[in-house]
């Protein structure tokens, strides 16, 4: 071996231990894992948006001019629980990952946050519905960022019940979403008086929902509890309509609806129908900048989903943490904990706050689609009837299973 | 006892999507000997089609085509001497037809024929006569770049296309209520599917097409010309996918994976009918879907699961299928 490669040998060691040293103090690298459905049902809603949006909370952080160095990667989970936790793993392993956000998908979610939980990574969950993330499942590894079956139950479900929907009938996509939700959703509808008199689960991707609306229908219930996403529900609407269900005077009542679902139903099938989001494009000034500057950027000119402005949201308040730290410690439940103790404000959600089992604070909006003759052009879709604050809109603390809530 | 009538039919609407779309696959088995996995993605070209016609397509001008702007495609690709590439967006312009439902009917079914026919005569004819897993590795390729096409410029959640005014509503039987759409789809692909059992079984064409199988040199000796007459039946298996495309556009979102998510079960049709058997995949597309249904209503949970069970047993007891003959 001649001595100059081994003085540059040597060299090399040296630097690496120096920089070793130094990481403890100010690393300033991150790696963001974009995990989704890049190509399945609900790729709209996530996927490729939801990427664009951890790019556009990476560049408007403005980090990278102070000297950080981040990369956000993105991998298609396929719905499917095993690729997830393999393709997670790898991330975390190999990868060196910091963070995983969207992670759509409740059974994905509840894979890939017991891996994150096990190798202390972070997951900011703004995909997945199952409210069993922040309560039984609840990790300090994990925040659930946009909103949960708990807040969908209680915002839809109360107000359907005081207008007079007594009577329901659900329509389960047969996973651990779809049962979530109906468990949240059958709680709050009994507490408020209602009853549920029968249902009946589909497998996740159902083509043809005639044979379920048949027994729907034949149910008599006054509202159909739609307990399923993406191209489930759309399906499912289009051909209740043609069923001549709503006509025939049961109300559809949309449990999990986003607004690519509602764009690709038009406003002619899907006007009338109430449900609710934490958050919508022209919701406010905020929004709508934020908004404009994201369709520009997508195929389509998509408007963001709740979850793509969710990944923006998460991400920014992720940021904030480490600034504040001074570094990236490479430590999930140390910055969990530091964004639990700091309020988060952002122009897409308002202000808010992470709560101690993991649950992201803020207020839940009930909508209700236009008439086509309402609506001002595309992506104009959404009325606003109603707001609950968000100490009100979620799981209250008293009533959780979470081991991190202290009583 | 009334909930199951109304699932009988629910069942027999389901069965003639199966079996206008394994009909074509037994004809293209039948006459060309390829496991056609391209299938699926023509059905959904068919739904794509039919939208076009009536909501019209968004395609480039010549001008930006010929000063270069096509390149856009390449937009954000890095290349070693020029750079990041980074060019003008292409100008587009919007070509309205607004052709109804009943033109695509027509339609749709011969401008995806064409491109099934093109398939043919500059891919799949070369495979004629090699083993069948290269037939089927390439239409499954085939089958991805469509739908991965498709996705990248329409996404998955679809696009709307509503019920012609002529079959809106529906009428009450008693037992169930009936949209009208539903019953033109059964008695239309009843119609469709034994037409072409005729036009194969029983007219001098489908002589012709019977014989070229079995001994295309013979058939040529004739003075037929048979691989004009391979690529026509082709076409014309393409030209059934995309009907049925058509006729599903109403009923459920045109989206780019819709033809993937049917095409497995169409193929467990195709086998248990026995490969290759006109009359057999009508009967079975018929016969499975009022299973799946009745599954719907007994155990929903396992009503994507009950086609695979069935081809599993009819394997297990009759190798070639129900009406399969063996070879």
């Amino acid at each position: 071996m001649k001595p100059g490669i081994v003085t540059s040998l040597l060299l090399g060691a040296a630097l690496s231990l120096a920089a070793g040293s130094f990481a403890v103090a100010q690393d300033k690298t991150i790696k963001i894992g974009v995990l989704t459905d890049n190509s399945g049902l609900y790729s709209d809603l996530g996927g490729a948006g939801s990427t664009l949006a951890a790019q556009m909370a990476v560049e408007d952080s403005g980090l990278a001019a102070k000297g950080w160095k981040i990369d956000v990667i993105s991998a298609d989970h396929q719905n499917k629980p095993d690729i997830a936790t393999n393709i997670a793993r790898q991330w975390i392993d190999v990868e060196k990952v910091d963070i995983f956000v969207d992670v759509l998908n409740s059974g994905v979610a509840l894979a890939v946050n017991n891996l994150v939980k096990e190798k202390n990574s972070i997951m900011i969950n703004t995909g997945a519905a199952s409210s069993d993330l922040t309560n039984a499942q609840c990790s300090p590894n994990t925040i659930h960022w946009v909103y949960d079956t708990y807040m969908l139950a209680n915002s839809t479900g109360q107000a359907l019940v005081k207008s007079g929907g007594d009577t329901w009938f659900f329509l389960t996509a047969d996973y651990a979403f779809g049962a979530a939700l109906e468990r949240d959703t059958t709680a709050v509808v009994v507490k408020s008086g209602g009853k549920v008199i029968g249902g009946v689960k589909h497998p996740l991707n159902t083509a043809d929902f005639s044979s379920f609306l048949l027994q729907a229908q034949a149910s008599k219930a006054k509202i159909i509890g739609m307990a399923n996403a993406g191209g489930d529900t759309t399906n499912t609407i289009k051909q209740a309509s043609e069923f001549g269900i709503v006509a025939g005077g049961q109300k559809l009542a949309g449990l999990l609806l986003f607004i690519t679902d509602v764009h690709a139903l038009g406003l002619k099938v899907a006007q009338g129908l109430n449900f609710t989001e934490t958050f919508y494009w022209d919701l406010n000034d905020g929004t709508r900048a934020f908004s404009k500057r994201f369709s520009e950027r997508m195929k389509n000119k998509a408007e963001p989903s709740m979850v793509q402005a969710g990944v923006y949201s998460g991400l920014m308040h992720y940021f904030k943490a480490l600034e504040a730290n001074g570094g990236n410690p490479h430590d999930g439940i140390k910055m969990v904990e530091k964004m639990k103790s700091m309020p988060t404000d952002d122009p897409l959600f308002g202000k808010g706050t992470v709560r101690a089992d993991g649950r992201k604070i803020h207020p839940a909006y009930l909508f209700e689609v236009k008439k086509p003759e309402e609506s001002k052009g595309p992506w104009d879709y959404y009325k606003l009837i109603g707001t609950t604050p968000g100490d009100q809109a979620f799981r209250p603390l008293s009533e959780s299973a979470c081991p991190l809530v202290k009583k | 006892m009334q909930a199951l009538y109304a699932q009988l039919l629910v069942g027999l609407i389901n069965g003639s999507f199966y079996a206008l779309l394994s009909l074509g696959l037994a004809v293209i088995f039948g006459m060309l000997n390829i496991i056609n996995f391209a299938h699926g993605a023509l059905y959904m070209m068919g739904a794509f089609v039919a939208f076009f016609l009536l909501n019209g397509i968004d395609v480039p001008t010549m001008t930006s085509l010929l000063n270069g702007s096509w390149l856009t495609l390449f937009n954000g690709v890095s290349l070693p001497i020029v750079g990041t590439i980074k060019l003008p967006p292409l100008e587009m312009f919007h070509v309205g037809i607004g052709l109804s439902y009943w033109w695509a009917l027509i339609i749709a079914p011969i401008i995806v024929g064409i491109f099934g026919m093109i398939l043919e005569r500059t891919m799949l004819q070369w495979l004629s006569g090699l083993d069948h897993l290269y037939g089927l590795l390439l239409t499954f390729g085939i089958a991805l770049i469509v739908q991965g096409v498709f996705q990248n410029y329409f996404g998955s959640s679809g696009l709307p296309y509503a019920i012609p005014d002529e079959l809106k509503g529906g009428t009450n039987l008693g037992f169930m209520f009936l949209p009208i759409y539903r019953g033109w789809v059964v008695i239309f692909s009843l119609v469709v599917c034994l037409g072409t059992w005729y036009l194969i079984e029983r007219t001098r064409l489908g002589a012709y097409l019977r014989a070229a199988t079995e001994n295309p040199t013979l058939v040529r000796a004739f003075g037929i010309n048979v691989p004009r007459m391979i690529t026509l039946t082709y076409g014309l298996g393409v030209g059934l996918a995309a009907l049925a495309g058509v006729l599903s556009a109403p009923i459920n979102q045109v989206r780019p994976l819709m033809g993937a998510d049917l095409i497995i079960v169409v193929f467990a049709v195709v086998v248990i009918g026995g490969m290759g058997s006109i009359m057999g995949s009508i009967i079975t597309g018929f016969a499975l879907g009022v299973i799946e249904g009745l599954t719907k209503y007994f155990y929903p949970e396992a009503s994507n699961t009950v086609v695979f069970v069935l081809m599993v047993l009819v394997l297990l007891v009759k190798p070639s299928g129900l009406t399969g003959r063996a070879t």
